[in-house]
């Protein structure tokens, strides 16, 4: 885990209050894993004494490049989609643990992601693909919302939800995933807290992830902001350090 | 410039130091830097048994500053004896324990423990914590306890014994002469001030616990308030803290009354804030004409004619 200076290379709308970022970095791309985050710096001087989480949503090691896709919710956010070409953001990362993938071969995988929780798993669905069946379904808002369709689309077969029916499946994830007779070997899941118990009380005969957000402080496992609560290990498990990835069948959510 | 700061028993080579609750255990920081070029470490709060804290979100973001209520999650002190004490071992930087509880029976379990480490070389007793029912901050708001459970503490202690003072009083200087009394060596102030945040969409309480103590720069001249009344009435130690994030703010606890400061919040912005407080000290010392820290000390404002 480092500091880094970036520069921004783009910054641009793809969606309602939705930004992809193009940032330059010298060492994440090399030592990043799908699923981490980095925790950025906000403002100038000491208004803001909080970072903020963004998951890494892609990574280019050959030109060092990583990729984040946010959604302007508060002022941190905004302060972020303000940032023009070559401007410079402080960040530190890469943080977590990320998912562990390697092992899977011949799989049939299956990626539920819901809003802002659909970044993240962008390069999981890229990576497994190489090796992997990969299914996406990935739920939404409303049509204004809807993200990132085509580049998942070249990767899995890809199904998008909206919760008010204006594009895709109507209604949520789950809602599409019970169509589904296809035998998953595992899943991956990120997305707000209410989506991320539908998904897990849906699919306990799988062995599968989710990817958890809680308010932070530090970032690094200093500050205990960031718990959950964890079914094997007594107490609670810090998700900027021991996560944002755990198991979903040992979270309390 | 010799940094070197003698605090009630302490040798500390320089007077910056993380704030407890703000560094964990100092493991997750020693990736930045080596934690050798500390003044000295406060490290998480320590209770009798495993504490598990409060429920999530547990932090929130204000103008300047945070919200924290973290409810004193801890693996309890024989936790910490086992699992996190080893690993300071590694380094020659004084750690200092903080001690926190529900009763006097508890803190007394706690710091004698603490005291017997030998990688421990002071106690900061807690009586400070706004962030949980039971969590000690009677002892910081009556007068009588306060003098109670720091003379307690003293007598199972062969360490230094510093009293981290709540900002939550109207009347700090009795809390600071209690303390005194009974036999402390030191005072750290100040500790986090009750605090809240709605949210307007909701229309609840941002943090779980609904309030939650407020840290960071916005605290910081209630803090320089506070030393400066505090020190026209004691000659004991300070560690000053409360907003620090600058090199200037260091010199201006100094000048307020504390003799060393802690670094909390700003840990969080940037990790490395501490050392860079260091290395920024000796310049910035002599950006003010000051040629050592007993230089700062020596002018202090405390002019007994005038009142505040
Ligand atoms: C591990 C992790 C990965 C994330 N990845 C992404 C991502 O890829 N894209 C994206 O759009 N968002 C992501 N989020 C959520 C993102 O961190 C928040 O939306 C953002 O912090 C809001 O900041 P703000 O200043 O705009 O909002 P404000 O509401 O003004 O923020 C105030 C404070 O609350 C915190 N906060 C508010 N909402 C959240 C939240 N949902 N999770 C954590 N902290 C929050 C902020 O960090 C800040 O400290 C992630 C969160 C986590 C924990
Ligand atoms: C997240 C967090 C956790 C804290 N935990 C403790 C603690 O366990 N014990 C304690 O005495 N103070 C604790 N504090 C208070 C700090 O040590 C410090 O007194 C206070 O934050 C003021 O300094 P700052 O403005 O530099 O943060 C905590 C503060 C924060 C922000
Ligand atoms: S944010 Fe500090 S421990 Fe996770």
């Amino acid at each position: 885990m480092i500091q880094e200076q970036m520069t921004v290379i783009k910054n641009r709308l793809i969606a309602l209050d939705t930004f992809e970022m193009v940032l330059t970095s010298e060492t994440i791309p090399q030592r990043a894993n799908s699923g981490q985050f980095i925790h950025v710096e906000i403002g100038e001087g000491n208004e803001h004494m909080l970072r903020r989480p963004i998951s890494i949503a892609d990574l280019d090691e050959e030109k060092g490049l990583i990729t984040i896709i946010y959604k302007v919710m508060g002022e941190g956010t905004k302060w972020l989609s303000k940032r023009e070409e070559f401007n410079v953001v402080n960040v530190l990362g890469p943080l977590g643990n990320g998912f562990d993938l390697d092992h899977h071969v011949g799989d049939n995988i299956l990626i539920v992601g819901g809003g802002v929780g659909v970044p993240p798993l962008y390069h999981v669905t890229k990576r497994l693909s190489q090796h992997n069946n990969v299914t996406a379904v990935l739920g939404f808002q409303s049509k204004e919302f809807v993200f990132y369709e085509q580049q998942f689309s070249q990767y899995a077969t890809t199904y998008i939800a909206t919760d008010d029916g204006s594009y895709g499946h109507s209604g949520i994830v789950t809602d599409v995933i019970n169509q589904f007779d296809e035998p998953f070997t595992t899943f991956y899941a990120c997305g707000p807290n209410g989506m991320l118990k539908a998904v897990q009380n849906q699919l306990t005969h799988l062995e599968g992830y989710l990817s958890l957000e809680e308010r932070m402080g530090c970032g690094i496992g200093a500050c205990f902001a960031c718990v959950c609560e964890y079914r094997s290990k007594k107490g609670y498990v810090k998700i900027c350090q021991d996560g944002p990835v755990l198991k979903a069948s040992e979270v309390l959510l | 410039m010799n940094l070197a700061v003698s605090l009630g028993g302490l040798e500390l080579k320089n007077p910056i130091m993380p704030a407890s609750g703000c560094f964990g255990f100092g493991k997750e920081f020693s990736q930045f830097y080596d934690l050798n070029t500390l003044g000295a470490i406060a490290i998480k709060a320590a209770t009798g048994e495993a504490r598990y804290g409060n429920t999530t979100p547990r932090v929130a973001e204000t103008s300047s500053g945070m919200l924290n209520a973290i409810g004193l999650q801890n693996p309890g002190v024989d936790g910490i004896i086992e699992h996190e004490l080893p690993f300071l071992e590694n380094y020659e930087t004084p750690i200092i324990a903080n001690i926190a509880g529900s009763t006097l029976e508890e803190y007394v379990h706690v710091a004698e423990k603490m005291a017997k480490e030998q990688v421990i070389k002071a106690l900061e007793l807690n009586i400070s914590c706004p962030n949980v029912k039971e969590g000690g901050v009677q002892f910081g708001t009556d007068p009588q306890l306060a003098y109670e459970v720091t003379s307690a503490v003293k007598s199972v202690s062969s360490k230094p014994v510093f009293v981290k003072l709540s900002p939550n009083v109207t009347n700090v200087i009795q809390i600071a002469e209690a303390v005194e009394n009974a036999g402390a060596d030191g005072l750290a102030m100040i500790n986090t001030l009750t605090g809240m945040r709605l949210d307007l969409h909701s229309r609840q309480p941002v943090i779980a616990n609904q309030t939650g103590g407020l840290s960071g720069p916005a605290i910081k001249p209630i803090a320089i308030r506070m030393i400066h009344e505090v020190r026209k009435q004691t000659n004991l130690p300070i560690i000053g803290m409360g907003g620090i994030s600058s090199a200037e703010d260091v010199i201006e606890f100094l000048l307020a009354g504390a003799d060393a400061v802690a670094v909390g919040t700003a840990n969080f912005k940037d990790p490395f804030i501490c050392q860079k407080l260091i290395n920024e000290l000796p310049n910035t010392l002599g950006n003010y004409q000051f040629n050592s820290i007993q230089e700062v000390r020596e002018s202090r404002c405390h002019n007994p004619s005038i009142s505040l």
